[in-house]
């Protein structure tokens, strides 16, 4: 069988290489052949990227939608098993209305998924298949890794208003430290300049570890620290940094999150993190932490 | 290539001064002319003057790693950006305004002339009130003396306009400054360089 290299795209080229790089890896191809309920995406709607599905009424009467997303389907008819762990790739057609609001648009989404038993290591396994993934797709690439508990774990001690305390997150998320300084309860604060460092990490992943070691913010805060450096440490050599502006929807992120940037595309083209809330939100056992690589954004880049 | 968006005006140059200043220099920027982009392939930068309320625009979708926008702008179109300081400069404060003598009834339904629908209805909804809002684009004074409106919601410096229309502040909804803004993208790759440049701002702030 003869293939001309010239008729081969270059989001299938990157769609091909990065499901050879998942498979290498022992994870499995997961196909979804069918369509899901509009039920699922619309009890899940913020989970969703976007607004707006699109809709048609089955043969048997019931509202089916053409899939936003994958993760959710994937989750849906996942079936834990103890002790064991479902490693999971997929490259799916989503349906999305754009992002200036006009119209729907067929887009590829490509992603991998572990779920079941989550430990240490294999959250350390995927990060690394999130940082290859960028590497795949540019040898200049960044990783920037979060964990929602760090934030979670100094604001409990700051003793904040609900509404302060949104707002403290959405400055960090913006890495607006000067806003947050001008917020009332946190001036004061002892642990204003803790606030400061956890937007300000170093971008040596060692540097930014070290840090946290320093911050005197409570067992649970040290517990996460010493566990991200036990997920971070195999990743030595791979372009991964800490970073405390990754969002995360906490209704369905608890832990690390991610985003992933490669140069010359100005937003992140990976995003991803574990998310054991929205398997519980969906009735399922077992935890779960992938991402989702975003190649309609490398659209015109080469 | 450090690519700095800055709005054009009196604000505009003030910060190209402080960038200057710290490394980021660009002399023909100075020359007056008519151009509208400015490289120094020395130093590595590359300005362009935009309309004030694009800078936005142009640093969330990359077209510039750094901008200086107003917080009018990001609170009332939310980019995706980070927010890395504020330069204390361009000091003002959006404001709820009425004609003077204005008396409020809580029981009818407001109405809002103004040209940030989106700050005004997150005001309104932390007091608890309904309004209807009556999105314009300028001259947003004339709205409640015609009777398009009860309020507006707008921005004020001196005071001066409103004086001049017989309107009154009655109530301030926030203070408003310029904000030193950064592509996301653009901060994990050029962090060293828009650091700098953040320092520089709020070294100068110190002065």
């Amino acid at each position: 069988m003869y293939i001309d290299e010239s008729v081969i795209t270059y989001e299938e080229k990157m769609i091909l290489a990065l499901r050879t790089l998942y498979s290498s890896e022992g994870y499995r191809s997961y196909k979804i052949n069918k369509f899901e309920e509009y039920d699922l995406y619309v009890r899940n709607k913020d989970f969703l990227v976007s607004d707006g599905i699109i809709t048609f009424t089955d043969t048997n009467g019931k509202l089916m939608a053409l899939k936003p997303d994958v993760t959710l389907s994937i989750v849906n008819n996942n079936r834990y098993e103890k002790g064991k762990l479902q490693k999971l790739y997929y490259d799916e057609k989503v349906y999305r209305v754009t992002p200036s609001g006009n119209g729907y648009r067929e887009l590829t989404q490509v992603g991998l998924e572990t779920l079941g038993d989550i430990d240490e290591s294999t959250e350390s396994a995927v990060i690394r298949m999130a940082a290859l993934s960028l590497k795949t797709i540019d040898d200049t690439y960044v990783l920037s890794i979060s964990h929602t508990g760090l934030i979670s774990a100094l604001l409990e001690k700051m003793d904040l208003s609900d509404e302060q305390s949104a707002r403290v997150m959405d400055y960090i998320r913006e890495k607006a430290f000067h806003e947050i300084e001008t917020i009332a309860d946190c001036k004061e604060s002892k642990y204003l300049p803790m606030l400061e460092k956890l937007i300000r990490l170093p971008e040596d992943t060692e540097n930014a570890l070290y840090t946290l070691k320093s911050m005197d913010a409570g067992e649970t805060f040290s517990s996460i620290v010493y566990s991200l450096e036990a997920v971070l440490k195999p990743l030595h050599g791979l372009s991964v940094r800490l970073d405390c502006s990754v969002p995360a929807n906490m209704r369905y992120y608890n832990g690390i999150v991610m985003n992933g940037y490669v140069k010359g595309i100005p937003q992140a083209i990976l995003s991803g993190g574990r998310y054991d809330p929205l398997m519980k939100r969906i009735g399922k056992q077992g935890g779960a932490i992938g991402f989702a690589v975003y190649l309609d954004l490398l659209e015109g880049m080469r | 290539m450090l690519r700095i968006a800055l709005p054009k005006g009196r604000l505009g140059e003030r910060v190209y001064d402080i960038f200057a200043s710290a490394g980021y220099e660009c002399p023909e920027l100075l020359e007056g002319s008519r151009k509208l982009i400015f490289e120094n392939t020395k130093k590595q930068v590359r300005y362009f003057w935009a309309k004030p309320s694009d800078v936005s625009i142009y640093v969330e979708r990359g077209a510039a790693d750094v901008g200086v926008a107003g917080k009018d702008i990001l609170l009332e179109y939310k980019p995706d950006v980070y927010e890395l300081s504020d330069l204390r400069m361009g000091v003002c404060r959006m404001c709820v305004a009425a004609p003077n003598g204005y008396t409020d009834n809580i029981n009818r339904v407001l109405r809002v002339a103004t040209k940030f629908p989106n700050i005004a209805r997150t005001y309104y909804q932390s007091q608890g009130r309904d309004i209807d809002i009556i999105k314009l684009n300028g001259s947003i004074e004339i709205a409640p003396i015609i009777g398009l409106s009860d309020v507006i919601v707008d921005i004020v410096e001196t005071g001066t306009t409103l004086k001049e229309n017989n309107l009154s502040v009655i109530e301030t909804v926030l203070p408003i400054s310029a904000r030193l803004i950064c592509n996301k993208a653009s901060y994990q790759f050029q962090r060293n360089e828009i650091e700098l440049l953040r320092k520089a701002i709020e070294r100068q702030d110190e002065l």
